[in-house]
């Protein structure tokens, strides 16, 4: 067959394809494992940061899971009443959060979706990480949180202390924001503006939201807000959003109110 | 190119005919992921890997492309190699590749990994084409690791994000910015011609 014929050029095509398809998919499955376990380790990574437990320039990489173990407690709960749950429903050794929020019988429509940047549902339990102190008082908790950025769902960890009221952290470890903009999430200098904000006027609102340009540490509103990002005025809103969601009544606010309860009371809850 | 001998096939592009300051290809990613000297070695691992097996396998093939689609094909081989690297990086170097983020992707876009199929690949056995990948992808590395090592240096006063710098130092932020590199890479260009003044185009 001459080598420009129509016939040899299909040919070419297709064997190429074949052979491309199969190399893609071989490399992808078999690195699939790995990919989790570093997957896995980068989040814990980032709670530890929310958690103010982790620092990049000082800590390695290998210290993330001892670290994890001594000084975060994992619990799952019941998003919608606060409580935990039952280890026996459900078992938080197997439970996989992202993929909870796309199973029917673990997830909940969120309505409208316009609350969450589109997102229509959302897993009806999640996990919480319960920093205690020596005493063996809950000193702060970390809670996921996602949300819609401008090119991609944000996700990521905010740390509040017990009074439920205080911020201590805020981490993003995924998300295809544009580097430099957007992406600037991640960017240490601004995720320390959150710590010690107040999420929560007097009327028990979230206020917490990221403003644009600078906060003027005048204004009578500058603990509920925070400086935005240049050149990323949508992924800014879309942070404010999912702070407002999740931490607000249809979120984790039945969780929060149970912790500002049990840390006015005193109890250990 | 009459003479395409194996030695000056790997050599020629390290100062010779160097893509970066000579062809000025693959511009963008060399202002992008050169703030540190990691994402640096990262890319420059990436590039000669794609670039050395994506010119042997186009090169291998190249009596059976029919020339209509020979974009396409070298586009698609070129993909499917980067797409490769990327999941080896997610999977053993993570931290690396959540830093160059697009910018392995992008690798498919860099001029010099088309232009050397193009130029190359299409008309030179698998061997010389492979190792003329090389060679381009060590001219596009050591530009790379020359301007990330200076960036790193001066810029975040590190090197491997160790701290190297006396105390005194003042870190040069302008340096961590993208067109600090545009700085360097026109510096090293001047360089390298005032040493060979061959390379210098003339007007005409």
């Amino acid at each position: 067959m001459a080598r420009d014929s129509v016939g040899n050029t299909m040919l070419v095509a297709t064997i190429l394809c074949v052979v491309c398809s199969v190399l893609v998919a071989s490399a992808a499955v078999g690195l699939r494992a790995r990919q989790d376990a570093n997957k896995q380790l980068d989040r814990k990574k980032n709670v530890l940061i929310a958690a103010g437990l982790y620092d990049e320039k000082e800590n390695s990489l290998d210290e993330v899971d001892s670290i994890f173990a001594a000084s975060i407690e994992q619990v799952l709960i019941d998003l919608e009443t606060g409580e935990l749950v039952d280890t026996e429903v459900i078992d938080p050794e197997t439970f996989d959060q992202r993929e909870a929020s796309r199973k029917p019988e673990l997830s909940q429509a969120i309505e409208p979706s316009s609350k969450l940047g589109g997102i229509k549902k959302r897993e009806k339990y999640s996990f919480v990480y319960r920093v205690k102190n020596e005493a063996g008082e809950i000193e702060k908790v970390v809670l996921p949180v996602y949300g819609k950025g401008l090119w991609s769902t944000l996700y990521g960890f905010i740390a509040v202390a017990s009074d439920a009221n205080t911020v201590e952290g805020i981490t993003f470890y995924e998300h295809a924001e544009t580097p430099g903009l957007g992406g600037e999430v991640e960017n240490p200098d601004w995720k320390a503006l959150w710590k010690g904000k107040i999420l929560f006027d007097d009327q028990g609102e979230v206020a917490l939201h990221v403003i644009k340009g600078k906060v003027s540490p005048s204004s009578a509103d500058a603990e509920h807000q925070v400086d935005g990002l240049s050149g990323a005025t949508i992924t800014c809103k879309g942070v404010t959003q999912l702070v407002r969601y999740w931490m607000g009544a249809d979120g984790f606010g039945p969780y929060l109110d149970k912790l500002r309860q049990s840390a006015e009371g005193g109890s250990d809850g | 190119m009459a003479r395409s001998k194996e030695k000056d096939v790997l050599l020629t592009p390290i100062f010779d005919s160097n893509p970066i300051t000579l062809h000025v290809l693959g511009i963008c990613s060399a202002l992008a992921v050169t703030s540190k000297l990691e994402t640096s070695v990262a890319m420059a691992f990436s590039v000669t890997f794609v670039l050395a097996l994506s010119n042997a396998a186009i090169s291998l093939i190249r009596h059976y492309i029919p020339s209509s689609i020979r974009i396409i094909v070298q586009m698609t081989i070129i993909a499917s190699l980067v797409i490769i690297v990327d999941q080896i990086l997610k999977a053993y170097a993570f931290g690396a590749s959540k830093q160059l983020s697009v910018f392995v992707g992008l690798i498919i876009t860099n001029c010099i990994v088309m232009g050397r199929a193009e130029a190359f690949a299409m008309k030179n056995p698998p061997l010389l084409s492979a190792l003329d990948g090389i060679g381009n992808a060590l001219g596009y590395s050591l530009i790379l690791l020359v301007v990330g090592f200076i960036r790193e240096l001066f810029g975040a006063g590190k090197l491997w994000g160790i701290e190297v710098m006396p105390s005194w130092y003042q870190t040069n932020g302008l340096l961590l910015l993208p067109p600090s590199a545009f700085f360097l890479i026109g510096i090293l260009i001047w360089v390298l011609r005032t040493w060979k003044p061959e390379q210098v185009e003339h007007g005409s």
